[in-house]
């Protein structure tokens, strides 16, 4: 018996007798000869080797459900992790716009097609212009780290010059992916911390800047939390060798703390994951970009810039690409780095974040974040042999806690808070050994007092 | 009564539909909302941690202390939904177009299913850093995946790190880089040759990751021209990044014999496989003579487009690239599934983490819906579908398919109306313009325009023979326009959701304004 032929409810003209008619009306006699040009010793033979489908949506659901039932969520446990993601709250309208099938289906439509995706982006650029006080957002780029690769090739470009200056703090992660991005001809220099505070050592600052330097990067709050204190002194040293300042910033925590170009930076990078996105096991990330307004920074931009212009219909609003010239769909290896599928999605989502909060919940939610991660500095410190003052400077939502005095391992710790249904910190230890065992510890606004007693009463269990 | 439905056919063929888009005249954002309104409320911090921590900005200098509030909306939630339902309704997803227009972008349905699934708790409530044993579910997505797109390719493993198909490309370029410097050759091997028919993110990303790249065209049918390709290889060579088919959808048949020259010369293949979805089980990566490849899982893999993203450029190479890949791999040990950081000669990270996990596991769900002979019905269908359109196409006055004389295509056409712009003076991308005034897109190609007046059409698997038959239609309409009535071609749109755009202020430094708070000060409009 032959097997039934499937009809796929995802192809219309996999009905046979359509199929059939179709190879008529081209004059085929079988698909075969569609493949003409594919030498015969090139042709796969047989049928690839895959597991049989569920081809019932309810039996592919069943599977699938079946799979990420073996997932533990930060719903059933207790998580303390951040890192570069973190755990906030969603609103359901962020769910609800960027699940729309206008916005999750569209692609690469031109303003006449798309004037949604376009001013909804461009939208999402000027929220995040006012958060960060600045006159040019990119439509985003993948993520955190590539923005903050990016800035600096653009920062070499800006200033003719090629060394930069980073953080011997900046996470490993982010170092590799600067490394990989900057490797052939941009000179990677680290400069070192302060042992106090964290931040950057401004004696060692001094003897690394000369006129050969693009850039200097630093962070705020750092990878490690605490929160750079010397931003306007870094940037007058900076500036005064003529060096380009890049800030990496989590935007979450701009409706509280001054937005970087206050203090002096000419470049504002970062993630936008916290405004609106799932942590979706990294899957939400997305990076931003920010200068003002001068033409020798905007014609360095690799990524697509939307501006707003008029119609010949008085009052109409359009939008279109700024200088598209410069990217590399116009001029390929020509133009700047590249552009392409990125992030978009996330960028329309942010917008509706920010839309929703507005800047009296940006103040609450920084607040809210503050007050819980020293409250729960302030709990941790109570424990015997833990400490909370790795570096004496006040943070955001992360901070550094030091196991080293209980003789355990965080390994060690992590893996009896698992077993509490706790994600204890981010394990460092690897990371940075410098740091003995430590970890780094998240704190944002789904946290109740509850969750961090709870976690701060398991600890104390854990460490005697 | 009328019989209403036979007023909707002319001789027996449908009539084209009356379309309108979705015009809202929408405000900007910055327009909406009254002071004090609020969207959403945060939740309030426990009366025992303000009690114990007082207040909280009393830690922080002065220095960092924010001293304007960003001037942000101020707008109720009701009102939030309904500007971005109205800016979603003005944007033409594939959920509501015959998306054949947008070729190369590889426009498919994206089962909703895969949508649902994705938004499970199991999905988005992971934090990507938690304990290997509590998220062995997606771990066993990425690994069962990964097993799904060897036997695809026929290479050995892949990463799914990178956030798209150039950032894959990019990747594989940094891979050849890496590959060279560890044979101590890469002072040496400082070049990477494409074809003007791949897309232009393989010169582009060659350049960033520090080649030179030479671009061969083709030859006088269309195909990529084995003499040039022997011309440009010498013993700088570090790497081919090509495309096959090409964007014009014509295949290379002797795409072995490329590979080969470049291997005899010391350099490494890889293949951008942004238009695998008409060769899916035809054709593999391996037996071509690939080193390293990539797959756009929002292409051919139908994890939706997303306005642009998220996506994920899967990547794969040859047993003796894996030590190159990107940290982590995911692996099997038996019983468990685990991130492998043992790669002695990774590139290290290309993004944070490990990829946009829940475009993977939308990917896998569509293959675990099809298997192996569903994907090769996709293939073929696609296939069937490019040339019916093909055949739709070239019947029209005026359009061409340039190249490759009497072949068949394999996964979409660049077509050229260069005679019709002759005779009427109609560009092609006014043809396009016009296309969406009929609810359709309608893409020319990128630059350089190679192809004289180029479109490009790429009908996928997912649309119906009727629907192939609507938007020929539409497009034979557009094309009659040109020569019957140019100018109403040339003023169009007159249905879309705004009207002829004034460019002129987009490349005027003087005037662009990429931001509410740029147009503002450029503007000089006093803030409302």
């Amino acid at each position: 018996m032959t097997p039934k032929k499937i009809v796929y409810p995802y192809i219309p003209n996999s009905e046979p007798k359509i199929k059939a008619q179709m190879l008529k009306d081209v004059c085929a006699s079988s698909v075969d000869e569609f493949y003409g040009d594919i030498p015969v010793e090139l042709r796969f033979n047989g049928q690839m080797n895959l597991p049989a489908p569920f081809t019932s949506e309810y039996a592919l659901r069943r599977h699938i459900e079946k799979i990420l039932e073996k997932n533990k969520t930060t719903k059933q446990y207790l998580n303390f992790l951040g890192a570069g993601c973190y755990q906030h709250h969603v609103p359901a309208v962020c769910d609800e716009i960027n699940s729309r099938g206008e916005f999750l289906t569209a692609y690469a439509g031109e303003p006449y097609d798309d004037h949604g995706r376009f001013q909804s982006l461009f939208e999402y650029t000027s929220m995040m212009a006012e958060l960060l006080e600045m006159d040019v957002v990119n439509v985003p780029t993948y993520d955190g780290f590539q923005a903050a690769a990016t800035a600096l090739r653009m920062a070499c470009h800006i200033s003719n010059r090629n060394k930069v200056l980073l953080p011997d703090t900046l996470g490993r992660d982010l170092l590799s992916k600067i490394r990989d991005y900057l490797k052939f001809d941009i000179e990677i220099i680290m400069v070192k911390h302060n042992p106090l505070t964290g931040g950057i050592d401004l004696h060692h600052l001094k003897e690394l800047l000369t006129p050969e330097i693009a850039a200097v990067f630093f962070e705020n709050p750092s990878y490690l939390g605490f929160l750079e204190l010397k931003g306007t002194e870094i940037t007058e040293m900076a500036h005064s060798h003529g060096v380009i300042c890049i800030v990496n910033v989590d935007p979450i925590s701009l409706g509280v703390l001054e937005p970087p170009i206050q203090y002096g930076a000419d470049i504002v990078v970062g993630d936008i994951q916290p405004l609106g996105m799932h942590m979706s096991y990294g899957g939400g990330q997305a990076g931003f970009i920010a200068s003002r307004d001068e033409e020798k920074y905007v014609m360095q931009y690799p990524s697509r810039l939307f501006g707003i212009v008029p119609t010949r219909v008085k009052g109409e609003y359009g939008f279109g690409d700024v200088a598209y010239e410069r990217t590399s769909f116009a001029k390929r290896e020509e133009g700047n780095e590249w552009v392409g599928t990125a992030s978009a999605l996330w960028g329309i989502t942010a917008g509706v974040y920010l839309a929703l909060m507005g800047p009296q919940g940006m103040k609450e939610i920084g607040e809210g974040i503050l007050y819980r991660s020293q409250y729960a500095k302030q709990e941790m410190s109570k424990l015997a042999n833990v400490s909370t003052g790795v570096f004496q400077a006040p943070q955001f939502k992360e901070f550094v806690v030091n196991f080293d005095k209980t003789g355990k391992t965080v390994a060690e710790i992590n893996h009896t808070l698992l077993e509490k249904r706790i994600f204890g910190g981010k394990d460092l230890s690897h990371e940075f050994p410098w740091l003995g065992e430590s970890a780094l510890f998240c704190f944002t606004e789904v946290h109740t007092k509850e969750d961090i007693d709870q976690l701060v009463s398991t600890l104390k269990e854990v460490v005697a | 009564m009328n019989n209403i439905t036979d007023e909707r056919f002319t001789d027996g063929k449908p009539n084209l539909r009356r379309f309108h888009q979705a015009r809202w005249d929408e405000p900007v954002i910055f327009e909406l909302g009254q002071p004090g309104q609020r969207g959403i409320l945060v939740p309030e911090v426990d009366e025992g941690i303000k009690s114990q921590v007082g207040n909280p900005l009393k830690e922080i200098p002065d220095s960092l202390l924010r001293k304007n509030q960003p001037q942000l909306p101020e707008i109720s939630q009701p009102a939030v939904v309904r500007h971005y339902v109205h800016l979603s309704q003005e944007t033409l997803g594939v959920d509501c177009n015959i998306d054949v227009g947008q070729g190369t972008c590889t426009m498919k349905y994206s089962p909703k299913v895969n949508d649902q699934l994705a938004r499970m708790v199991e999905m988005t409530e992971l934090h990507p850093l938690q304990d290997e044993s509590t998220v062995q579910g997606i771990l066993e997505v990425f690994w069962r995946f990964e097993q799904i797109l060897k036997e695809i390719s026929g290479l050995d493993r892949f990463t799914l790190q990178p956030g798209a198909g150039s950032a894959a490309i990019y990747t594989n370029a940094s891979i050849i880089r890496a590959y060279h410097a560890s044979r101590g050759e890469i002072d040496k091997r400082d070049e990477i040759i494409t074809t003007i028919f791949s897309h232009p993110s393989d010169a582009a990303c060659a350049k960033v990751a520090g080649f030179k790249v030479i671009t061969l065209y083709p030859d006088e049918d269309g195909y990529p021209d084995i003499e040039a390709l022997s011309a440009a290889i010498s013993e700088r060579t570090a790497g081919l990044l090509i495309t096959n088919p090409e964007d014009t959808g014509i295949y290379n048949p002797r795409i072995a014999e490329f590979t080969k020259l470049v291997h005899v010369a010391g350099g490494l293949c890889s293949y951008d496989q942004a238009n695998a979805n008409g060769i899916l089980g035809v054709t593999r990566a391996r037996e071509a003579g690939f080193d390293l490849c990539h797959f756009n899982l929002h292409k051919t893999f139908s994890t939706p487009h997303g306005c642009g993203g998220p996506a994920v450029g899967a990547t794969g190479v040859t047993k003796e690239l894996i030590p190159f890949l990107p940290v982590p791999l995911v692996d099997f040990d038996g019983s468990n599934y685990f991130l492998n950081y043992d790669l002695p000669n990774s590139i290290g990270k290309i993004r944070p983490f490990y990829g946009v996990a829940q475009a993977v596991l939308k990917a896998y769900a569509w293959v675990m819906a099809l298997g192996a002979e569903g994907l090769r019905e996709v293939a073929e269908i696609a296939v069937l579908n490019n040339n019916y359109l093909l055949h739709k196409i070239l019947s029209i006055r005026g359009a061409s398919a340039p190249y490759a004389k009497g072949k068949r295509r394999i996964e979409q056409v660049r077509y050229s109306w260069e005679k019709l712009y002759e005779e009427t003076g109609v560009h092609s991308d006014e043809l396009g313009i016009r296309a969406a005034d009929f609810g359709v897109h309608y893409w020319t190609s990128h630059h350089p325009y190679v192809v004289p007046e180029p479109c490009t059409l790429e009908p996928t698997e997912s649309y119906s023979k009727e629907e192939l038959d609507e938007y020929a239609a539409i497009i034979e309409n557009v094309a009659n326009e040109a020569y019957s009535n140019p100018d109403l071609v040339k003023n169009a749109p007159y249905n879309s959701t705004v009207h002829t755009i004034n460019n002129h202020p987009l490349d005027d430094p003087q005037q662009w304004c990429i931001t509410w708070r740029a147009y503002k000060r450029k503007t000089q409009q006093v803030t409302a």
